[in-house]
Protein backbone atom coordinates (compact mmCIF):
# COMPACT_ATOMS: atom_id res chain seq x y z
CA UNK A 1 0.00 0.00 0.00
CA UNK A 2 1.33 3.47 -0.78
CA UNK A 3 2.39 5.34 2.32
CA UNK A 4 1.86 9.12 1.91
CA UNK A 5 4.51 9.97 4.52
CA UNK A 6 7.12 7.82 2.89
CA UNK A 7 6.17 9.22 -0.51
CA UNK A 8 6.66 12.72 0.80
CA UNK A 9 9.99 11.85 2.39
CA UNK A 10 11.04 10.28 -0.85
CA UNK A 11 10.23 13.38 -2.86
CA UNK A 12 12.03 15.58 -0.35
CA UNK A 13 15.08 13.30 -0.63
CA UNK A 14 15.05 13.72 -4.38
CA UNK A 15 14.81 17.47 -4.00
CA UNK A 16 17.65 17.50 -1.48
CA UNK A 17 19.84 15.47 -3.77
CA UNK A 18 19.31 18.05 -6.48
CA UNK A 19 20.26 20.98 -4.27
CA UNK A 20 23.98 20.67 -4.40
CA UNK A 21 25.61 24.06 -3.68
CA UNK A 22 26.79 24.41 -7.27
CA UNK A 23 23.26 24.04 -8.62
CA UNK A 24 21.65 26.35 -6.07
CA UNK A 25 22.62 29.61 -7.78
CA UNK A 26 22.38 30.67 -10.45
CA UNK A 27 19.32 28.50 -10.74
CA UNK A 28 19.67 26.16 -13.72
CA UNK A 29 16.67 24.95 -15.61
CA UNK A 30 16.21 21.75 -17.58
CA UNK A 31 15.15 22.12 -21.20
CA UNK A 32 12.71 19.54 -22.54
CA UNK A 33 14.35 17.98 -25.58
CA UNK A 34 10.91 17.63 -27.18
CA UNK A 35 8.95 20.87 -26.76
CA UNK A 36 11.88 23.00 -25.45
CA UNK A 37 9.94 24.06 -22.36
CA UNK A 38 12.22 25.31 -19.58
CA UNK A 39 11.60 23.27 -16.45
CA UNK A 40 12.56 23.91 -12.84
CA UNK A 41 14.85 21.06 -11.75
CA UNK A 42 12.72 20.17 -8.74
CA UNK A 43 9.56 20.09 -10.82
CA UNK A 44 11.36 17.93 -13.36
CA UNK A 45 12.58 15.50 -10.67
CA UNK A 46 9.15 15.28 -9.03
CA UNK A 47 7.72 14.45 -12.44
CA UNK A 48 10.30 11.62 -12.72
CA UNK A 49 12.04 13.41 -15.60
CA UNK A 50 8.86 13.51 -17.66
CA UNK A 51 8.03 16.84 -19.28
CA UNK A 52 4.75 18.16 -17.79
CA UNK A 53 3.97 20.05 -21.00
CA UNK A 54 4.46 17.43 -23.71
CA UNK A 55 4.82 14.19 -21.75
CA UNK A 56 8.24 13.36 -23.17
CA UNK A 57 9.92 10.68 -21.06
CA UNK A 58 13.51 11.80 -20.72
CA UNK A 59 16.54 9.98 -19.30
CA UNK A 60 16.26 8.86 -15.69
CA UNK A 61 19.01 7.06 -13.78
CA UNK A 62 18.73 3.42 -12.76
CA UNK A 63 18.89 4.50 -9.11
CA UNK A 64 15.95 6.89 -9.57
CA UNK A 65 13.99 4.12 -11.28
CA UNK A 66 14.57 1.81 -8.32
CA UNK A 67 13.57 4.57 -5.90
CA UNK A 68 10.42 5.09 -7.93
CA UNK A 69 9.26 1.47 -8.01
CA UNK A 70 10.23 0.01 -4.64
CA UNK A 71 7.92 0.61 -1.66
CA UNK A 72 9.01 3.71 0.20
CA UNK A 73 11.91 4.03 -2.20
CA UNK A 74 13.67 1.36 -0.14
CA UNK A 75 15.74 -1.33 -1.76
CA UNK A 76 19.05 -3.09 -1.37
CA UNK A 77 21.66 -3.97 -3.96
CA UNK A 78 22.21 -7.73 -4.00
CA UNK A 79 25.54 -7.44 -5.81
CA UNK A 80 27.63 -4.54 -7.05
CA UNK A 81 27.99 -3.52 -10.67
CA UNK A 82 31.36 -4.83 -11.87
CA UNK A 83 33.82 -2.59 -13.70
CA UNK A 84 34.26 -3.30 -17.44
CA UNK A 85 36.69 -6.06 -18.34
CA UNK A 86 39.13 -5.16 -21.08
CA UNK A 87 38.92 -8.67 -22.50
CA UNK A 88 40.37 -7.78 -25.91
CA UNK A 89 43.04 -5.39 -24.56
CA UNK A 90 41.27 -2.87 -26.77
CA UNK A 91 43.22 0.36 -27.41
CA UNK A 92 41.83 3.20 -25.28
CA UNK A 93 39.04 1.17 -23.64
CA UNK A 94 40.38 1.38 -20.10
CA UNK A 95 40.69 5.18 -20.39
CA UNK A 96 37.25 5.52 -21.96
CA UNK A 97 35.70 3.40 -19.20
CA UNK A 98 37.42 5.46 -16.48
CA UNK A 99 36.20 8.68 -18.07
CA UNK A 100 32.64 7.36 -18.36
CA UNK A 101 32.75 6.15 -14.80
CA UNK A 102 33.82 9.58 -13.53
CA UNK A 103 31.10 11.26 -15.59
CA UNK A 104 28.25 8.92 -14.65
CA UNK A 105 29.28 7.83 -11.16
CA UNK A 106 28.70 4.22 -12.23
CA UNK A 107 31.10 1.30 -12.65
CA UNK A 108 29.21 0.09 -15.74
CA UNK A 109 25.71 0.17 -17.20
CA UNK A 110 23.91 -2.71 -15.47
CA UNK A 111 22.54 -2.35 -11.93
CA UNK A 112 20.51 -4.69 -9.75
CA UNK A 113 18.23 -4.10 -6.78
CA UNK A 114 15.79 -6.00 -4.62
CA UNK A 115 12.94 -5.04 -2.36
CA UNK A 116 9.17 -4.91 -2.18
CA UNK A 117 6.98 -3.58 -4.96
CA UNK A 118 3.45 -3.10 -3.65
CA UNK A 119 4.27 -5.59 -0.92
CA UNK A 120 5.64 -8.29 -3.22
CA UNK A 121 9.34 -9.02 -2.92
CA UNK A 122 11.09 -8.89 -6.30
CA UNK A 123 14.47 -8.57 -7.96
CA UNK A 124 15.00 -5.76 -10.44
CA UNK A 125 17.75 -4.86 -12.85
CA UNK A 126 18.17 -1.76 -14.97
CA UNK A 127 20.47 -0.63 -17.73
CA UNK A 128 21.62 2.94 -17.18
CA UNK A 129 22.46 4.60 -20.50
CA UNK A 130 24.64 7.25 -18.88
CA UNK A 131 27.49 4.72 -18.99
CA UNK A 132 28.67 4.24 -22.59
CA UNK A 133 25.11 4.55 -23.88
CA UNK A 134 24.10 1.43 -22.00
CA UNK A 135 25.93 -0.86 -24.38
CA UNK A 136 26.09 -4.46 -23.14
CA UNK A 137 29.49 -5.74 -22.13
CA UNK A 138 30.43 -8.55 -19.80
CA UNK A 139 29.52 -6.41 -16.78
CA UNK A 140 25.93 -5.56 -17.77
CA UNK A 141 25.41 -9.06 -19.20
CA UNK A 142 26.66 -10.42 -15.90
CA UNK A 143 24.27 -8.21 -13.90
CA UNK A 144 21.25 -9.38 -15.89
CA UNK A 145 22.38 -13.01 -15.65
CA UNK A 146 23.01 -12.85 -11.91
CA UNK A 147 19.68 -11.11 -11.33
CA UNK A 148 17.88 -13.90 -13.23
CA UNK A 149 19.85 -16.63 -11.44
CA UNK A 150 19.23 -15.05 -8.05
CA UNK A 151 15.52 -14.68 -8.78
CA UNK A 152 15.42 -18.32 -9.94
CA UNK A 153 17.13 -19.74 -6.88
CA UNK A 154 14.99 -17.69 -4.47
CA UNK A 155 11.71 -18.09 -6.33
CA UNK A 156 11.28 -14.33 -6.80
CA UNK A 157 9.76 -12.42 -9.71
CA UNK A 158 12.09 -10.46 -11.95
CA UNK A 159 11.68 -6.95 -13.40
CA UNK A 160 14.21 -5.60 -15.90
CA UNK A 161 14.30 -2.02 -17.16
CA UNK A 162 15.79 -2.52 -20.59
CA UNK A 163 17.76 0.10 -22.48
CA UNK A 164 20.89 0.42 -24.50
CA UNK A 165 22.25 0.77 -27.96
CA UNK A 166 23.38 -2.81 -28.28
CA UNK A 167 26.86 -4.26 -28.25
CA UNK A 168 29.84 -2.93 -26.33
CA UNK A 169 32.12 -2.79 -29.34
CA UNK A 170 35.30 -2.67 -27.27
CA UNK A 171 34.46 -6.12 -25.88
CA UNK A 172 33.86 -7.58 -29.34
CA UNK A 173 32.70 -11.17 -29.42
CA UNK A 174 32.43 -11.23 -25.61
CA UNK A 175 29.68 -8.65 -25.97
CA UNK A 176 27.95 -10.91 -28.49
CA UNK A 177 28.19 -13.81 -26.04
CA UNK A 178 26.23 -11.76 -23.48
CA UNK A 179 23.17 -12.08 -25.70
CA UNK A 180 23.37 -15.86 -25.34
CA UNK A 181 24.37 -15.78 -21.68
CA UNK A 182 21.44 -13.55 -20.65
CA UNK A 183 18.93 -15.42 -22.84
CA UNK A 184 20.05 -18.74 -21.36
CA UNK A 185 19.67 -17.35 -17.83
CA UNK A 186 16.17 -16.06 -18.57
CA UNK A 187 15.32 -19.44 -20.13
CA UNK A 188 16.40 -21.28 -16.98
CA UNK A 189 14.53 -18.84 -14.75
CA UNK A 190 11.42 -19.21 -16.89
CA UNK A 191 11.75 -23.00 -17.09
CA UNK A 192 11.65 -23.05 -13.29
CA UNK A 193 8.34 -21.16 -13.29
CA UNK A 194 9.80 -17.66 -12.79
CA UNK A 195 7.73 -14.59 -13.64
CA UNK A 196 9.54 -11.90 -15.65
CA UNK A 197 8.33 -8.41 -16.52
CA UNK A 198 10.43 -6.51 -19.04
CA UNK A 199 10.12 -2.72 -19.21
CA UNK A 200 11.27 -1.19 -22.49
CA UNK A 201 12.76 2.26 -22.03
CA UNK A 202 14.27 4.68 -24.51
CA UNK A 203 16.24 3.52 -26.44
CA UNK A 204 16.26 -0.30 -26.52
CA UNK A 205 17.93 -1.66 -29.64
CA UNK A 206 20.40 -4.18 -31.06
CA UNK A 207 21.59 -7.00 -28.87
CA UNK A 208 19.44 -5.90 -25.92
CA UNK A 209 16.29 -6.19 -28.03
CA UNK A 210 17.53 -9.46 -29.53
CA UNK A 211 18.01 -11.04 -26.09
CA UNK A 212 16.54 -10.46 -22.63
CA UNK A 213 14.35 -7.46 -23.53
CA UNK A 214 12.18 -9.62 -25.80
CA UNK A 215 11.89 -12.70 -23.57
CA UNK A 216 9.50 -11.62 -20.82
CA UNK A 217 6.12 -12.98 -19.75
CA UNK A 218 4.82 -9.42 -19.80
CA UNK A 219 6.47 -6.63 -21.81
CA UNK A 220 5.74 -3.02 -20.85
CA UNK A 221 7.07 0.06 -22.62
CA UNK A 222 7.40 3.66 -21.57
CA UNK A 223 5.66 6.13 -23.90
CA UNK A 224 7.75 7.00 -26.93
CA UNK A 225 10.52 4.49 -26.15
CA UNK A 226 12.44 3.40 -29.23
CA UNK A 227 12.34 -0.42 -29.35
CA UNK A 228 13.82 -2.23 -32.31
CA UNK A 229 16.71 -4.34 -33.56
CA UNK A 230 18.38 -2.31 -36.30
CA UNK A 231 18.40 1.38 -35.46
CA UNK A 232 16.57 3.89 -37.71
CA UNK A 233 19.84 5.22 -39.18
CA UNK A 234 21.03 1.77 -40.20
CA UNK A 235 17.68 1.00 -41.82
CA UNK A 236 17.58 4.32 -43.66
CA UNK A 237 21.08 3.70 -45.00
CA UNK A 238 20.15 0.17 -46.06
CA UNK A 239 16.80 0.73 -47.73
CA UNK A 240 17.44 4.35 -48.67
CA UNK A 241 14.07 5.60 -47.57
CA UNK A 242 12.89 7.76 -44.72
CA UNK A 243 11.06 5.91 -41.95
CA UNK A 244 7.63 7.10 -40.88
CA UNK A 245 7.18 9.13 -37.68
CA UNK A 246 6.98 6.86 -34.65
CA UNK A 247 8.58 3.87 -36.39
CA UNK A 248 9.80 1.39 -33.72
CA UNK A 249 8.25 3.37 -30.86
CA UNK A 250 6.70 1.45 -27.98
CA UNK A 251 3.28 2.35 -29.39
CA UNK A 252 4.32 1.01 -32.83
CA UNK A 253 5.43 -2.22 -31.16
CA UNK A 254 2.12 -2.42 -29.28
CA UNK A 255 0.35 -2.21 -32.66
CA UNK A 256 2.66 -4.85 -34.12
CA UNK A 257 2.23 -7.26 -31.26
CA UNK A 258 5.54 -7.02 -29.43
CA UNK A 259 4.48 -5.02 -26.36
CA UNK A 260 1.63 -5.67 -23.90
CA UNK A 261 1.05 -2.16 -22.58
CA UNK A 262 2.39 1.39 -22.68
CA UNK A 263 2.93 2.56 -19.12
CA UNK A 264 3.80 6.16 -18.24
CA UNK A 265 6.59 6.45 -15.69
CA UNK A 266 4.26 7.88 -13.07
CA UNK A 267 2.14 4.72 -13.27
CA UNK A 268 5.04 2.27 -13.39
CA UNK A 269 5.11 1.42 -9.70
CA UNK A 270 1.34 0.85 -9.57
CA UNK A 271 1.36 -1.28 -12.71
CA UNK A 272 4.25 -3.43 -11.53
CA UNK A 273 2.65 -3.83 -8.10
CA UNK A 274 -0.57 -4.97 -9.73
CA UNK A 275 1.16 -7.46 -12.04
CA UNK A 276 3.26 -8.93 -9.23
CA UNK A 277 0.19 -9.24 -7.00
CA UNK A 278 -1.78 -10.91 -9.79
CA UNK A 279 1.05 -13.33 -10.35
CA UNK A 280 1.40 -14.12 -6.64
CA UNK A 281 -2.35 -14.66 -6.38
CA UNK A 282 -2.25 -17.32 -9.06
CA UNK A 283 0.04 -19.52 -7.01
CA UNK A 284 -1.41 -22.53 -5.25
CA UNK B 1 50.20 -15.37 -52.73
CA UNK B 2 50.53 -14.82 -48.99
CA UNK B 3 51.22 -17.80 -46.76
CA UNK B 4 48.64 -18.34 -44.01
CA UNK B 5 50.97 -16.75 -41.45
CA UNK B 6 51.21 -13.57 -43.52
CA UNK B 7 47.46 -13.03 -43.72
CA UNK B 8 46.26 -9.98 -41.84
CA UNK B 9 42.84 -10.21 -40.13
CA UNK B 10 41.27 -8.15 -42.92
CA UNK B 11 42.72 -10.52 -45.55
CA UNK B 12 40.81 -13.26 -43.77
CA UNK B 13 37.63 -11.15 -43.73
CA UNK B 14 37.97 -10.87 -47.52
CA UNK B 15 38.55 -14.60 -47.86
CA UNK B 16 35.56 -15.29 -45.59
CA UNK B 17 33.40 -13.22 -47.98
CA UNK B 18 34.91 -14.63 -51.20
CA UNK B 19 32.17 -15.72 -53.59
CA UNK B 20 34.37 -18.59 -54.76
CA UNK B 21 34.15 -20.20 -51.35
CA UNK B 22 31.75 -23.14 -50.86
CA UNK B 23 28.48 -21.99 -49.35
CA UNK B 24 26.25 -23.57 -46.71
CA UNK B 25 24.19 -25.20 -49.46
CA UNK B 26 27.34 -26.80 -50.89
CA UNK B 27 28.35 -28.26 -47.51
CA UNK B 28 24.86 -29.59 -46.96
CA UNK B 29 24.72 -31.17 -50.42
CA UNK B 30 28.15 -32.77 -50.00
CA UNK B 31 27.71 -34.05 -46.44
CA UNK B 32 24.00 -34.94 -46.41
CA UNK B 33 23.12 -36.34 -49.85
CA UNK B 34 19.56 -37.30 -48.81
CA UNK B 35 18.83 -33.85 -47.35
CA UNK B 36 15.13 -32.95 -47.36
CA UNK B 37 14.56 -29.21 -47.13
CA UNK B 38 11.62 -27.80 -45.20
CA UNK B 39 10.14 -24.43 -46.11
CA UNK B 40 8.35 -21.63 -44.30
CA UNK B 41 7.77 -20.47 -40.77
CA UNK B 42 4.03 -21.39 -40.79
CA UNK B 43 3.26 -17.77 -39.94
CA UNK B 44 4.23 -15.50 -42.81
CA UNK B 45 6.78 -16.62 -45.40
CA UNK B 46 9.65 -18.82 -46.47
CA UNK B 47 12.98 -17.05 -46.12
CA UNK B 48 15.57 -18.31 -48.64
CA UNK B 49 18.41 -16.82 -46.53
CA UNK B 50 17.88 -19.66 -44.06
CA UNK B 51 17.99 -23.32 -45.10
CA UNK B 52 16.44 -25.92 -42.79
CA UNK B 53 15.72 -29.60 -43.11
CA UNK B 54 16.56 -33.16 -42.18
CA UNK B 55 18.88 -35.80 -43.56
CA UNK B 56 21.23 -38.63 -42.74
CA UNK B 57 24.65 -37.84 -41.35
CA UNK B 58 27.02 -40.28 -39.70
CA UNK B 59 24.48 -43.06 -39.97
CA UNK B 60 21.61 -41.25 -38.24
CA UNK B 61 19.00 -38.62 -38.94
CA UNK B 62 19.97 -35.09 -38.00
CA UNK B 63 18.25 -31.73 -38.21
CA UNK B 64 20.17 -29.16 -40.21
CA UNK B 65 19.92 -25.36 -40.35
CA UNK B 66 22.06 -22.76 -42.09
CA UNK B 67 22.28 -19.16 -43.11
CA UNK B 68 23.22 -19.14 -46.77
CA UNK B 69 24.47 -16.34 -49.05
CA UNK B 70 24.40 -18.09 -52.43
CA UNK B 71 27.27 -17.94 -54.93
CA UNK B 72 25.94 -16.62 -58.25
CA UNK B 73 24.44 -13.13 -58.47
CA UNK B 74 20.95 -14.56 -58.99
CA UNK B 75 21.34 -16.86 -56.01
CA UNK B 76 22.67 -14.03 -53.88
CA UNK B 77 19.71 -11.83 -54.72
CA UNK B 78 17.28 -14.69 -54.07
CA UNK B 79 18.89 -15.40 -50.70
CA UNK B 80 19.14 -11.69 -49.84
CA UNK B 81 22.94 -12.09 -49.48
CA UNK B 82 22.39 -14.34 -46.49
CA UNK B 83 20.64 -11.64 -44.47
CA UNK B 84 17.74 -13.39 -42.79
CA UNK B 85 14.31 -11.97 -42.08
CA UNK B 86 12.40 -12.83 -38.88
CA UNK B 87 10.64 -15.53 -40.94
CA UNK B 88 14.00 -17.22 -41.47
CA UNK B 89 14.72 -17.30 -37.73
CA UNK B 90 11.21 -18.60 -37.10
CA UNK B 91 11.75 -21.34 -39.66
CA UNK B 92 14.86 -22.24 -37.67
CA UNK B 93 12.71 -22.39 -34.51
CA UNK B 94 10.46 -24.91 -36.30
CA UNK B 95 13.49 -26.96 -37.22
CA UNK B 96 14.79 -26.78 -33.65
CA UNK B 97 11.43 -27.83 -32.20
CA UNK B 98 11.44 -30.90 -34.44
CA UNK B 99 14.99 -31.75 -33.42
CA UNK B 100 13.93 -31.59 -29.77
CA UNK B 101 10.72 -33.53 -30.35
CA UNK B 102 12.50 -36.38 -32.10
CA UNK B 103 15.76 -36.06 -30.16
CA UNK B 104 17.79 -35.52 -33.30
CA UNK B 105 21.19 -33.84 -33.12
CA UNK B 106 21.23 -30.40 -34.72
CA UNK B 107 23.97 -29.27 -37.09
CA UNK B 108 24.10 -25.63 -38.17
CA UNK B 109 26.20 -23.74 -40.69
CA UNK B 110 26.79 -20.00 -40.39
CA UNK B 111 27.52 -17.66 -43.28
CA UNK B 112 25.85 -14.26 -43.06
CA UNK B 113 26.80 -10.60 -42.87
CA UNK B 114 24.01 -10.24 -40.28
CA UNK B 115 20.26 -10.12 -39.86
CA UNK B 116 18.46 -8.03 -42.49
CA UNK B 117 18.21 -4.44 -41.23
CA UNK B 118 15.00 -3.40 -42.96
CA UNK B 119 11.60 -1.91 -42.34
CA UNK B 120 9.64 -5.12 -42.95
CA UNK B 121 12.01 -7.10 -40.73
CA UNK B 122 11.48 -4.65 -37.88
CA UNK B 123 7.71 -4.71 -38.32
CA UNK B 124 7.75 -8.48 -37.88
CA UNK B 125 10.02 -8.45 -34.84
CA UNK B 126 13.58 -9.11 -35.98
CA UNK B 127 14.91 -8.70 -32.43
CA UNK B 128 12.25 -10.91 -30.90
CA UNK B 129 12.86 -13.64 -33.50
CA UNK B 130 16.61 -13.70 -32.79
CA UNK B 131 16.06 -13.61 -29.02
CA UNK B 132 13.72 -16.58 -29.28
CA UNK B 133 16.38 -18.59 -31.16
CA UNK B 134 18.95 -17.95 -28.41
CA UNK B 135 16.40 -18.67 -25.70
CA UNK B 136 15.11 -21.93 -27.11
CA UNK B 137 18.43 -23.34 -28.28
CA UNK B 138 20.02 -22.67 -24.89
CA UNK B 139 17.68 -25.27 -23.38
CA UNK B 140 17.28 -27.71 -26.29
CA UNK B 141 18.19 -31.17 -24.92
CA UNK B 142 19.94 -32.37 -28.10
CA UNK B 143 23.57 -32.03 -29.18
CA UNK B 144 24.15 -28.88 -31.24
CA UNK B 145 27.20 -28.48 -33.46
CA UNK B 146 27.81 -25.24 -35.37
CA UNK B 147 30.23 -24.72 -38.25
CA UNK B 148 31.16 -21.14 -39.13
CA UNK B 149 32.11 -21.49 -42.80
CA UNK B 150 32.52 -17.86 -43.85
CA UNK B 151 31.20 -14.66 -42.36
CA UNK B 152 29.59 -14.67 -38.92
CA UNK B 153 28.01 -11.26 -38.50
CA UNK B 154 26.56 -10.31 -35.15
CA UNK B 155 23.27 -11.39 -33.59
CA UNK B 156 21.96 -12.56 -36.93
CA UNK B 157 24.76 -15.15 -37.00
CA UNK B 158 24.66 -16.37 -33.40
CA UNK B 159 20.90 -16.92 -33.65
CA UNK B 160 21.93 -20.23 -35.24
CA UNK B 161 25.11 -20.51 -33.19
CA UNK B 162 24.15 -21.46 -29.64
CA UNK B 163 26.02 -24.74 -29.64
CA UNK B 164 27.92 -27.35 -27.65
CA UNK B 165 30.76 -27.33 -30.16
CA UNK B 166 31.71 -24.49 -32.49
CA UNK B 167 33.90 -25.37 -35.43
CA UNK B 168 35.40 -22.52 -37.45
CA UNK B 169 37.12 -22.69 -40.79
CA UNK B 170 40.56 -21.11 -40.69
CA UNK B 171 39.48 -18.06 -42.70
CA UNK B 172 36.03 -17.65 -41.24
CA UNK B 173 35.28 -14.75 -38.91
CA UNK B 174 32.78 -14.03 -36.15
CA UNK B 175 32.24 -10.48 -34.96
CA UNK B 176 29.88 -8.12 -33.27
CA UNK B 177 29.58 -6.12 -36.48
CA UNK B 178 31.47 -5.78 -39.76
CA UNK B 179 34.91 -4.13 -39.67
CA UNK B 180 33.46 -1.43 -41.97
CA UNK B 181 30.60 -0.76 -39.57
CA UNK B 182 32.96 -0.87 -36.62
CA UNK B 183 35.30 1.70 -38.19
CA UNK B 184 32.47 4.00 -39.17
CA UNK B 185 30.93 3.95 -35.69
CA UNK B 186 34.12 4.18 -33.70
CA UNK B 187 36.20 6.41 -35.97
CA UNK B 188 33.52 7.80 -38.33
CA UNK B 189 35.55 6.38 -41.22
CA UNK B 190 34.52 3.13 -42.93
CA UNK B 191 37.72 3.09 -44.99
CA UNK B 192 39.67 2.15 -41.87
CA UNK B 193 38.13 -1.34 -41.93
CA UNK B 194 41.48 -3.15 -42.12
CA UNK B 195 42.63 -1.31 -39.02
CA UNK B 196 39.35 -2.16 -37.30
CA UNK B 197 39.80 -5.85 -38.17
CA UNK B 198 43.18 -5.75 -36.42
CA UNK B 199 41.72 -4.67 -33.09
CA UNK B 200 38.40 -6.54 -33.26
CA UNK B 201 39.90 -10.01 -32.69
CA UNK B 202 37.48 -11.70 -35.04
CA UNK B 203 39.58 -14.44 -36.67
CA UNK B 204 39.12 -18.14 -36.02
CA UNK B 205 42.45 -18.22 -34.19
CA UNK B 206 41.34 -15.37 -31.89
CA UNK B 207 38.03 -17.06 -31.16
CA UNK B 208 39.77 -20.36 -30.45
CA UNK B 209 41.98 -18.57 -27.91
CA UNK B 210 38.89 -17.08 -26.22
CA UNK B 211 37.16 -20.46 -26.05
CA UNK B 212 34.31 -19.27 -28.29
CA UNK B 213 35.45 -21.74 -30.96
CA UNK B 214 36.49 -25.29 -30.08
CA UNK B 215 38.11 -26.39 -33.32
CA UNK B 216 39.68 -24.59 -36.28
CA UNK B 217 39.80 -26.42 -39.60
CA UNK B 218 42.78 -25.50 -41.78
CA UNK B 219 42.11 -24.24 -45.30
CA UNK B 220 44.34 -24.60 -48.34
CA UNK B 221 46.42 -21.61 -49.35
CA UNK B 222 44.11 -19.18 -51.12
CA UNK B 223 41.10 -20.29 -49.08
CA UNK B 224 38.41 -22.96 -49.01
CA UNK B 225 37.42 -22.26 -52.62
CA UNK B 226 40.74 -23.74 -53.82
CA UNK B 227 39.81 -27.25 -52.69
CA UNK B 228 36.12 -27.62 -51.85
CA UNK B 229 36.17 -31.44 -51.71
CA UNK B 230 38.99 -31.39 -49.20
CA UNK B 231 36.99 -28.93 -47.09
CA UNK B 232 33.83 -31.08 -47.22
CA UNK B 233 35.88 -34.04 -45.95
CA UNK B 234 37.48 -32.03 -43.17
CA UNK B 235 34.24 -30.42 -42.06
CA UNK B 236 32.41 -33.75 -42.20
CA UNK B 237 35.06 -35.40 -40.02
CA UNK B 238 35.03 -32.55 -37.49
CA UNK B 239 31.23 -32.58 -37.17
CA UNK B 240 31.24 -36.39 -36.84
CA UNK B 241 33.87 -36.23 -34.08
CA UNK B 242 31.97 -33.51 -32.22
CA UNK B 243 28.67 -35.42 -32.38
CA UNK B 244 30.37 -38.63 -31.24
CA UNK B 245 31.83 -36.82 -28.22
CA UNK B 246 28.53 -35.15 -27.35
CA UNK B 247 26.56 -38.39 -27.67
CA UNK B 248 28.42 -39.63 -24.57
CA UNK B 249 26.68 -37.03 -22.41
CA UNK B 250 23.27 -37.33 -20.75
CA UNK B 251 20.75 -34.58 -21.54
CA UNK B 252 21.34 -33.02 -18.12
CA UNK B 253 25.12 -33.05 -18.57
CA UNK B 254 24.76 -31.60 -22.05
CA UNK B 255 22.54 -28.71 -20.93
CA UNK B 256 24.65 -28.02 -17.87
CA UNK B 257 27.81 -27.85 -19.97
CA UNK B 258 26.13 -25.57 -22.51
CA UNK B 259 24.91 -23.23 -19.77
CA UNK B 260 28.36 -23.10 -18.19
CA UNK B 261 29.99 -22.52 -21.56
CA UNK B 262 28.09 -19.28 -22.13
CA UNK B 263 28.18 -18.30 -18.48
CA UNK B 264 31.96 -18.33 -18.67
CA UNK B 265 32.13 -15.34 -21.03
CA UNK B 266 32.53 -12.55 -18.52
ZN1 LIG C 1 8.21 18.81 -23.40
Amino acid sequence: MPNPFLERKLKLDILKSLRSPAKREPRRTVTCSGCKTELEPDVFALALNVCPSCGLHMYISAAARFTNIFDGGEYSEPFPCAAPRDVLAFPGYAEKAAEQSAKSGLSDAGLAAEGKIGGTYAIAAAIDISFMMGSMGTSAGGTVTRAAESAASRGLPLVIFCAGGGARMQEGVFSLMQMIKTSAAIRRFSGGGGFYVSVITNPTTGGITASFASLADITLAEPGALFGFAGPRVIEQTIGEKLPQGFQSGEFQLDHGFVDAIVPRAEMRGTLARLLALHAGARI
Amino acid sequence: MKTPEQLAPYDRVKLARDAGRPGSDDYIAALIPDFFEIHGDRAFADDPAVICGIGTFGGRTVSVAATCKGRTIDERVRRNFGMAQPDGYRKFLRCLAQAVKFRRPLVTFIDTPGAYPGKSAEERGQGQAIAECLYQTSAAPVPVVTVVIGEGGSGGAIALGVADRIIMLENSVLSVLSPEGFASILWKDASRAAEAADVMKLTAADLLSFGVADTVIPEPRGGAGEAPKLMYRRVGAAVRDALAELSQLTETELLEARYRRYGSFG
